[in-house]
């Protein structure tokens, strides 16, 4: 259960925006400048808000009023940016590691082998992110956020930067995810057909409103 | 090949120690210093980054004599350092290290912040959601990616140092075997007669030295830099 009331002010945008959710992929619909990502950012602990409340399963993490704010790195929520951002200097195997070292979590075998096997990409665990393709890169990304083992699942157009070919690629991968992984999930799209496929609840977002909210047949 | 006498090696060997030891000294300061220039906006930023350059525009025997006013027996700093610590700087090498320190700063900070500024924040930004504080993004991201600037200077602090002269002589003089450089060396021995000789050949072991540095700095930056990119 996810419950967002907050405002924003970001220069001459003002995002102000309300919604609760209890979906299993909630998806985040609007074009280019509606404001999905700096909502998602401040879902995420990056950004502050100005007014408001973000309660995820019943724990404040924001809330302005009594001055609540935990840090990003306290949230446990992961985050797949739609540039991947692994870390260049580790290979892929450390990157899906890092997020369970810095939680000092136990090594989990059978959760790691899962994401793995989910994610397809066991062929590329000594690889520098370098010599990845855009698509698995994206997909090592999935496996590292989703290793971290976070409560909340933040997907920021993930399949933005591909091509057709390579959406088409990582689709599946992304339902297999929303259908087995188990961790609710925010994705932010403006490709109404992809939201279609995946989400089970819409906010749809204009000019830093929150102009409807249901199920996917509000995106006619 | 070249017939060094043992006061030559007394030199060069001092020299070294000087060297290696105000590099190390002044790496972590660096760093620190780097990413607060890099980072950090506050009250006086440009006062201490004019401060830090100091010693690369005045002339060097005014920052010895500062250091000799400060860190001297009677100095406010050296005063105190060596009653409660029984740390002495003048005219011991460990006066020359500090002096070479503080020379080669400007020069140690100045591709530790370059690279520091051109780290993308946003992979620090992915190091945070994944569950890692602010200190463990320093060091897991931030550090490891700011490496080859690092490394490139103290490389440079390094080869700064092991030529530093005017502030050296100043604050501790030239006394063989304890502050007496390379370069102190170099300047007793042109000034002797029969000199000539001796003063050659430290000034081409000083000019492999530095040369051997820079080569260092060079492959230092390209394996550093290979290895940011994937390869």
């Amino acid at each position: 259960m996810l419950r967002v009331d907050v405002e924003k002010q970001l220069g001459e945008f003002s995002l102000s925006a309300s919604f609760s959710s209890e979906g299993r992929v909630t998806g985040l619909f609007g074009a280019s400048g509606a404001g999905k990502s700096s909502l998602i950012n401040i879902i995420a602990g990056l950004l502050r808000p100005d007014r408001g409340t973000i309660v995820i399963d019943g724990e404040t993490l924001d809330d302005t009023a009594s001055g609540i704010h935990v840090p990003a790195w306290r949230r446990r929520i992961g985050y797949v940016f739609q540039d991947a951002r692994l870390f260049p200097h580790l290979d892929v195997a450390q990157n899906l590691d890092y997020g369970r070292r810095m939680n000092r979590l136990a090594p989990d075998r059978a959760q790691h082998a899962r994401v793995i096997e989910l994610l397809d990409i066991g062929t590329l665990l000594d690889r520098r992110p370098g010599k990845l393709s855009g698509g698995e890169r994206q997909r090592v990304a999935l496996g590292r956020a989703l290793l971290s083992k976070p409560r909340l699942l933040l997907l920021d157009e993930p399949l933005g930067a591909l091509d057709e070919a390579r959406k088409l690629e990582i689709l599946p991968y992304l339902v297999r995810l929303r259908d087995e992984a188990n961790v609710p999930m925010v994705y932010v799209s403006h490709d109404a057909a992809e939201l279609r496929q995946l989400a089970t609840q819409i906010v749809m977002l204009r000019q830093g409103r929150v102009t409807s909210f249901g199920g996917v047949k509000v995106l006619t | 090949m070249l017939d060094i006498s043992a006061a030559e090696w007394t030199a060069i060997l001092l020299s070294l120690r000087v060297a290696v030891i105000a590099t190390l000294v002044a790496t972590p300061f660096g760093i620190a210093l780097a990413w607060l220039l890099a980072r950090k906006d506050f009250w006086g930023k440009s006062v201490l980054d004019a401060v830090v350059h100091l010693p690369l525009v005045l002339p060097p025997v005014v920052t010895g004599y500062l250091l000799l006013l400060t860190f001297g027996r009677r100095g406010l700093v050296g005063g105190f350092l060596a009653d409660h610590l029984g740390i002495v700087f003048a005219f011991r090498w460990t006066g020359a290290a500090l002096a070479c320190g503080v020379m080669s700063f400007p020069l140690l900070v100045r591709p530790m912040r370059l690279s520091i500024e051109a780290i993308d924040r946003r992979l620090e930004q992915a190091a945070e959601t994944l569950g890692a504080a602010p200190f463990k993004v320093f060091f897991t991201v931030t550090l490891p990616l700011a490496l080859p600037g690092v490394l490139a200077g103290m490389v440079l602090g390094f080869a700064k140092a092991i030529g530093e002269f005017g502030a050296t002589i100043t604050f501790v003089s030239n006394i063989p075997g304890e502050t007496q450089t390379i370069s102190s060396a170099i300047y007793s021995l042109i000034q002797t007669p029969d000199g000539d000789a001796a003063a050659g050949r430290l000034v081409i072991v000083s000019v492999v030295l530095a040369l051997g540095a820079l080569i260092a700095a060079e492959w230092f930056a390209r394996r550093a830099t290979a290895r940011l990119h994937g390869n």
